[in-house]
């Protein structure tokens, strides 16, 4: 049973239809990669799986969670799926340390003793281990988006999405938050991400989706949809210097 | 309890209202006009003249804002007379508005005035401004332009404490309300029409402050822009 | 009788300080309380939250603190209440306090960057844990600075209720000028108890906003 199925999502901006009929199929332990041109919907589309933006019309199911145009079962549906964005968005009244056992302990009721486990292995999955108790106003771009990957896996997410994750970090930071996302895929995380990485894409994710106006153009092996792309959109796209 | 609004007996009495209400307009006109040129020129003082009198000026700034602009009244109502000189309670009320507002309003331009550039002045003095030419539109027009919402509620609180001066039996609009209920005995309901008089008075000077300020400093110029910003 | 003014007098006024100070306590408790709710109303997504809390907001900052005190004053005695003024004095205070601090605290709930919002909506935090966890903890820093300067306001403006009765310190000064004659000594002496209590706070909020300045530049 795939963990994310998206059936036929259309998202409108009052009179702006962004998304226009998307399905897409995201298995157990899959990587899947989406490009696109800015504008195209990809962020839209993530924040839908997340239920940050309710949908119109279709249907979205992530591990028997439905979302539908009702909006009903948002929560339950957001303790499943972890997403992190380009801004961290870390919570800058709380250590590190906090910032992960938070969520799992309001939101998930876990103990503290539970928390602090789940905070001490993400940490470390993030290559941060040594950073509990610092705030994260002390860290680098890196070190915080890593840190607000590690919140996200902390409440145990069957899948996780990430949108443009190092476009606001310096070159020389890139390098170690996409090196924490590959470990995660070899991990066997299921993860949904949006990049403009195109090697890291091609390499890491299974399948990638090339998203225009709103719809998913071509789609396939990773393989394939960089080395011999079929549609002059992608093609040009591809060509033009990718970003 | 069973009480019952009667707004008549109040009602009545709407002429002995509109002398309060003609008073208190007056009171807060007059006082918001001078207050604001006192607040105004003690800012430029300030910027201009050396220490001591910068040190004058905050004091006086800092006094006046840290105790209650009814003992500021008192002062002046009961003291100044001990000076031999007369002063009725009118005169003694407008003296302690202007002397009030213009403690606030010197603060709120100094403010202005500390947030335009040095490098904006010397600009200015570069294309052989005079130094009263710089001082004039290169500094106060923008810094009064970004205080502008600052002052506007200056002088909103500022019409709102006229009603203090009825402890001086300066008879504005509240002591007016004052001298029906003891006539009618419908305090309630005085002091309910009296109060939406008020809001109605606080509604419509922000609106014509509002208005002023696009008129000062019209949106499309330099100065509209910089309306509302502060200055960090 | 013409009276001197003497340390007798003197003591007298300082005090009548003590109601002064817990009028201003008092009201900033109430007013705080009933502010705070003023400003999650004002901050709700229910719409009419929202425009219920902006009207109570723009009533008590649209009208003098002295009707505030008379509608406290006649009103609780017109509902059957036999009550000292001290407690119309309270009730009016907080009423005024809780239109300002509703504002002020408005202010900083939204001065929290939305992202903090999103953040914790994607981790499946419910709206009251997010107020709770995730806004209210960075939103008080913010707020404090223009409180503390919200109470030097609350300080001054207490003198008023002296018009129903209450013997603070202006009340108190004014019962020692009519029996002294001696205006300046009186009001000065009133003046600089309220000077002495309201500066070093005015200093403090100044300080404070310095800093949380300095800590959001750097
Ligand atoms: N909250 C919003 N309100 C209105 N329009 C939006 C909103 N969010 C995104 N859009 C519009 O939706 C389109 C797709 O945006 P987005 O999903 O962010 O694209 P991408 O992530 O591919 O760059 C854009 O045209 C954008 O302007
Ligand atoms: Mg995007």
């Amino acid at each position: 049973m795939p963990v994310v199925q998206v059936e036929d999502v259309h998202k409108r901006f009052g009179a702006v239809e962004v998304l226009k009929g998307i399905d897409l199929t995201v298995e157990r332990g899959e990587v899947i990669a989406i490009i696109g041109r800015s504008g195209s919907g990809k962020s839209t589309l993530l924040r839908c799986i997340n239920g940050l933006e309710q949908i119109q019309s279709g249907r979205i199911e992530v591990s028997g969670h439905v979302i539908d145009a009702s909006g009903k079962g948002l929560r339950d549906l957001r303790k499943d799926v972890g997403i992190v964005f380009q801004s961290y968005n870390l919570f800058p009244h709380l250590r590190v340390g906090e910032n992960i056992m938070l969520a799992p302990r309001v939101v998930l009721g876990v103990s503290k003793a539970e928390a602090l486990s789940r905070a001490r292995e993400t940490l470390a999955e993030v290559g941060l281990a040594e950073r509990f108790d610092a705030w994260p106003d002390n860290l680098s771009g890196g070190q915080q988006q890593r840190v607000a990957i590690a919140r996200s896996l902390a409440m145990r997410p069957k899948v996780m999405l990430f949108d443009e994750v190092t476009s606001a970090l310096d070159p020389e930071l890139t390098g170690e938050v996409l090196a924490t996302m590959e470990r995660l895929a070899e991990h066997g995380m299921t993860m949904l991400l949006v990049t403009h990485e195109m090697a890291f894409a091609r390499r890491v994710a299974t399948t990638t989706v090339f998203m225009h106006q709103g719809r998913v153009w071509e789609m396939g092996p990773s393989e394939r949809i960089f080395g011999s792309p079929q549609t002059p959109e992608l093609r040009q796209f591809l060509g033009s210097g990718l970003k | 309890m069973g009480f019952q609004f009667q707004f008549q007996p109040v009602l009545a009495r709407t002429d002995v209202l509109l002398d309060g209400l003609w008073l208190t307009l007056q009171l807060s006109g007059i006082g918001i006009l001078f207050g604001a040129l006192l607040g105004i020129l003690l800012a430029m003082l300030r910027g201009l003249a050396g220490r001591p009198v910068r040190l004058l000026v905050d004091s006086y700034v800092e006094v006046v804002r840290n105790t209650p602009f009814l003992v500021q009244l008192l002062i002046i109502f009961f003291g100044v007379p001990t000076l031999g000189i007369r002063l009725s309670a009118e005169q003694a009320a407008l003296s302690a508005i202007v002397l009030n507002l213009g403690a606030y309003a010197t603060e709120i331009v100094r403010a202005g005035i500390e947030s335009v550039h040095k490098s904006q002045i010397e600009a200015g003095l570069s294309l052989a401004m005079t130094r009263w030419q710089v001082f004039r539109h290169v500094v106060l027009a923008p810094a009064l332009a970004r205080v502008w919402p600052a002052l506007s509620s200056q002088f909103v609180l500022m019409m709102l404490s006229t009603s203090v001066c009825s402890f001086i039996s300066v008879q504005e609009l509240s002591a007016q309300a004052a001298n029906i209920e003891s006539d009618t005995f419908r305090s309630f309901e005085v002091y309910i029409l009296v109060t939406l008089i008020y809001l109605a008075l606080a509604i419509l000077l922000r609106l014509l402050l509002a208005g002023l300020g696009a008129v000062l400093f019209p949106t499309g110029s330099g100065l509209g822009r910089l309306r509302g910003q502060t200055g960090r | 009788m013409i009276r001197q003014f003497t340390e007798s007098e003197f003591l007298f006024i300082l005090a009548s300080a003590r109601w002064t100070l817990l009028l201003t306590v008092m009201a900033m408790l109430l007013g705080g309380l009933l502010g705070f709710l003023v400003a999650l109303a004002r901050t709700s997504h229910l719409a009419p939250l929202r425009v219920l809390a902006a009207g109570w907001i723009g009533l008590i900052q649209g009208v003098p603190v002295l009707m505030l005190l008379f509608l406290s004053y006649y009103g609780l005695s017109l509902a059957g209440f036999d009550l000292p003024p001290l407690i119309a004095a309270t009730v009016s205070m907080a009423l005024y306090a809780s239109g300002y601090l509703g504002e002020i605290w408005r202010g900083s709930i939204q001065a929290v960057p939305w992202q903090q919002w999103e953040a914790s909506s994607a981790l499946a935090f419910s709206r009251p844990q997010q107020y709770r966890y995730i806004i209210l903890p960075q939103a008080v820093r913010i707020a404090i600075p223009p409180t503390v300067g919200f109470l030097v306001q609350l300080v001054k403006n207490t003198s008023i209720v002296s018009i129903i009765g209450v013997v603070e310190l202006a009340r108190a000064g004014n019962l020692v000028n009519n029996a002294t004659f001696q205006p300046f000594k009186v009001f000065g002496t009133v003046a600089a108890i309220y000077f002495i209590i309201c500066w070093p706070i005015s200093l403090l909020a100044r300080r404070l906003e310095g800093r949380l300045h300095a800590r959001r530049a750097g």
